[in-house]
């Protein structure tokens, strides 16, 4: 497919020049276009913030919901129709500040959908707060003596919860990224894609230069179907691995788990209840 | 009297719903109407709950005070009910949970010691049913059938031993009787009561059902949680999706989610859970989605009395939610306007785009009651969603104010909504001049909403001087009432749809020389919203707060109190 088939014309970007939301956009739609996904089979759902804004620059179907609320609605959508390929795209404090506990509960449901977050490490839309994954010391205007909570390992808690699949990119490789992108979308459950992406305006210490110097891809030596092995990748800070950490096939979706699907794959919206069916049930209560 | 209330009283865990299920069966199998509701305290074990029984060869369906035989099954049970226990009261029960009560009437009944000689003190519950079928002269047979039915899903010997022990009761009970210790004054229904028994939560679920929900997500929270549960237990035969979701916020965004796609999605909660909920409906506010609401309340703030009734959330409904946009709110009085409402909330949701509410209270969702039936013939269920054109617009500025709705992935359209302020492709702006335009498109609904308002329904004559008002769940306890003090002067006014209010309410207002509202809560809520919307200042108001139910007795006296100061 032509990555010209989600170009939505012009349009205002909000985003800073620059910003690595640009990158991420641009490597999504050329995964999408290789993975020949029409915009009208795709939902991009998104909650608030700058990285949420993603859905509102390329041409697909879109729910851009409340703050931290992306994971809820992207498994009601897809629940109800699992035809559709649901991507819930957000930024750090969205998905793991606000929506920190859709994100654990979405993990353990297993929904078939591709969660990938912009991972700035800031706050970019309020201007330059802390984030969850804000480093221990990153002085801003609110956390003047600088950050003091752990920060937020979203890779090891998705093991620990035996997500499905776990992977970390990095904005500025674009060709890496676009096919860990198009492996979470294929993945046949949920994919967490944690996404490093510079804040060229908030966050003057995790740069690209930083990012590019701080991180590693893992080799083939990395076996990603050994959780503890995956456990103990996602813990090494020195230097910061990339690429898919861990992968469990096993795991049935969230969608494979409903009753409502196993003879009958229409999607709801083309179901009707059936009258008879409920006269059976109301006289049942003579 | 052909009326007779009997209450059961006990702690937690002693098995009083099943007395409560069984009898209820067995009753109703015989002929009777048949009304029951509990009181229980939030503890699963200990504590003292009851629940009230009333049988009656006339239809009955409201809370009394009153109580004609008492099944103690605690030594709290007297002391917990207080002054509704009575000389005239026959208190039926063990030894030692009667002893030191010599105002009362009393028969010793050593029901643990009949259930251990059976087998197991578990059978006291089923000896009880089987006395109290032997006092209201109910056919032997239909209790051992009932029972049997009753137990049937169980092992043999337990449905064996669950006879014996309504056999047990049944002679007791016949024996007594027969020795002239009591006497209740119950003649047996010539015919056979086809009706059907269902409770608040179950109409609630089979309306959901007749309005073709097919996806739920809530968090269990009493009293909402049953209606969580039927669509739970009904799930395989009728292809519904059911989520326990983590808390209310995801519920309510989940449910979002599914209308997006093309389900027809509720959630159910209580108070603090619609709380968490609010942010949600005010995303439904905005990207005009449908979703169906129930809202059992209880007694707040906060965590409140978990257990216990109250209409105190009527506000907190309708003002809840940041931004303005319409809404719709049903308060079903009966177990026909749970049915009803529940599946019309359904098709207004999705033809209007709009939060529908099914306000209900724990005395509503938590009473039985005998009815003639549900009539499918009268209800129709319609699809609003569109198949969209490659240049379809989410939000087209339509007269009406209703822009079609499109799903995702039917037909060739792209379903852009978004929370910001959007543009008719759904696209964020901050244009001043679209921003008003979709305010009043929004707010354009309310007045297509209006033309389909519910009528208050008035009981009684229309030449009335004193207008009783009241909404929701207090319908029969009222309409009981009034029935009492039976004067033609009086009429009682319901409303089962409480937003938006029916135009012509003040109308009906203004006819009358006196007007009382009677509401459990502290503020009368809906009477300042009548206030609001009609100018009228309803005269009186009867208020109760104390997590209770009006009981029929507390309104007569209290109507007539208002009556008698005005001559």
């Amino acid at each position: 497919m032509d990555i010209k088939e989600y170009d939505s014309g012009s349009i205002d970007i909000a985003w800073c020049p620059g910003c690595g939301n640009y990158a991420i956009l641009n490597t999504l739609k050329q995964a999408l276009a290789e993975l020949k996904i029409s915009p009208q089979q795709l939902v991009v759902v998104s909650g608030i913030g700058q990285a949420a804004k993603i859905p509102q620059y390329f041409k697909t179907n879109y729910f851009n919901g409340l703050h931290g609320r992306a994971l809820p609605p992207a498994t009601g959508i897809k629940s109800a129709n699992p035809s559709l390929t649901v991507i819930a795209e957000s930024g750090d404090g969205d998905m793991y500040g606000e929506g920190g506990n859709h994100f654990i509960h979405t993990i353990r449901r297993n929904p078939d959908i591709t969660n990938i977050i912009h991972n700035n490490m800031v706050y970019g839309l309020t201007k330059g707060q802390a984030s969850p994954t804000s480093e221990l010391g990153f002085r801003t205007p609110i956390q003047i003596t600088g950050v003091v909570s752990e920060p937020f390992n979203p890779l090891s808690i998705a093991i620990a919860l035996d997500a499905s699949f776990v992977a970390r990119a990095f904005a500025g490789d674009i060709k890496e990224t676009k096919e860990i992108m198009k492996k979470a979308i294929t993945h046949k459950g949920y994919a967490l894609v944690d996404i490093f992406q510079p804040c060229i305006t908030f966050n003057k210490i995790n740069t690209y230069e930083w990012f590019k110097k701080h991180t590693y891809y893992m080799d083939s030596t990395h076996d990603i179907t050994n959780r503890l092995e995956s456990f103990k990748k996602s813990i090494e800070i020195a230097k910061l691995p990339l690429g898919i950490f861990y992968k469990n096939k096993n795991k049935k979706n969230f969608e494979q788990n409903l009753k409502i699907y196993t003879k009958n794959k229409k999607p709801l919206y083309q179901r009707h209840m059936r009258m008879e069916k409920i006269a059976k049930l109301i006289n049942s209560k003579k | 009297m052909n009326d007779i209330s009997i209450v059961l009283c006990g702690e937690a865990g002693q098995g009083i719903q099943t007395v409560e299920q069984l009898f209820t069966k067995i009753v109703k199998k015989e002929g009777f109407n048949v009304f029951s509701t509990k009181e229980y305290m939030s503890r699963v074990r200990g504590g003292s709950n009851s629940t009230q029984l009333r049988i009656s060869t006339e239809p009955v369906s409201a809370y009394i005070n009153r109580i004609d035989i008492l099944i103690t099954l605690s030594e709290h049970a007297i002391k917990h009910l207080g002054d509704r226990v009575s000389n005239k009261t026959i208190i039926i029960g063990e030894k030692n949970h009667i002893k030191n009560n010599k105002n009362f009437k009393a028969i010793e009944i050593p029901f643990s010691l009949h259930a251990k000689e059976i087998g197991n003190i578990v059978f006291s519950n089923t000896i009880a049913v089987g006395l109290l079928s032997a006092l209201c002269k109910i056919d032997k047979k239909v209790v051992t059938e009932q029972v049997k039915n009753f137990f049937s899903k169980k092992k043999k010997n337990l449905v064996k031993n669950n006879i014996l022990a309504a056999e047990k009761g049944y002679n007791t009970g016949y024996n007594i009787v027969k020795k002239g210790k009591i006497r209740v004054n119950i003649s047996v229904p010539k015919q056979q009561n086809t009706d059907i028994v269902l409770n608040g939560t179950q109409a609630i679920g089979l309306g959901a059902l007749a309005g073709g929900c097919n996806f739920i997500s809530s968090y269990p929270m009493s009293p909402s949680t049953g209606v969580l549960t039927f669509l739970s237990q009904q799930s395989n035969d009728f292809d519904i999706i059911v989520e326990q979701a983590e808390d209310e916020i995801s519920a309510i965004n989940m449910a979002l989610g599914a209308w997006y796609a093309g389900a027809r999605a509720m959630v159910t909660t209580s108070g603090g859970g619609y709380a968490l909920m609010t942010e949600g409906v005010s995303l439904a506010g905005m990207i005009e989605s449908p979703i169906v609401i129930h809202l059992a309340q209880r007694p707040g703030p906060a965590t409140g009395l978990p257990t216990r009734t109250e209409q105190s959330d009527l506000e907190h409904a309708l003002y809840s939610s940041h931004g303005e946009f319409p809404k719709i709110i049903f308060a079903p009085g009966t177990l026909q306007d749970g049915f009803y409402l529940t599946q019309k909330a359904f098709n207004l949701a999705d033809k209007y785009q709009v939060p529908v509410y099914i306000l209900t209270d724990q005395y509503f969702v938590d009473s039985y009651n005998n009815i003639p039936g549900l009539h499918l013939d009268r209800i129709s269920n319609r699809n609003y969603f569109v198949k969209t054109k490659k240049d379809y617009k989410r939000y087209e500025l339509k007269n009406n104010g209703i822009s079609p709705r499109g799903i995702p992935g039917y037909g060739n359209g792209l379903i852009c909504v978004d929370s910001d302020e959007h543009d008719e492709e759904g696209r964020i702006t901050e244009s001043i001049n679209i921003r008003t335009k979709m305010v009043d498109k929004r707010l354009r609904k309310l007045k297509e909403i209006m033309k389909e308002t519910i009528p208050p329904a008035l009981i009684g004559d229309e030449h009335y001087k004193t207008l009783i008002i009241g909404w929701g769940s207090t319908y029969h306890i009222i309409k009981e009432a009034i029935e009492k003090i039976g004067r033609k002067d009086v009429s009682f006014l319901h409303f089962k749809q409480i937003y938006p209010i029916h135009p012509n309410t003040i109308n009906i207002l203004k006819k009358a020389e006196k007007t009382i509202i009677l509401e459990n809560n502290a503020t009368s809520q809906f009477g300042k919203l009548i206030k609001l919307h009609t100018g009228y200042e309803i005269n009186h108001k009867i208020l109760q707060y104390n997590g209770l139910p009006f009981s029929v007795e507390t309104v007569e006296k209290q109507i007539k109190q208002i009556l008698q100061r005005g001559q």
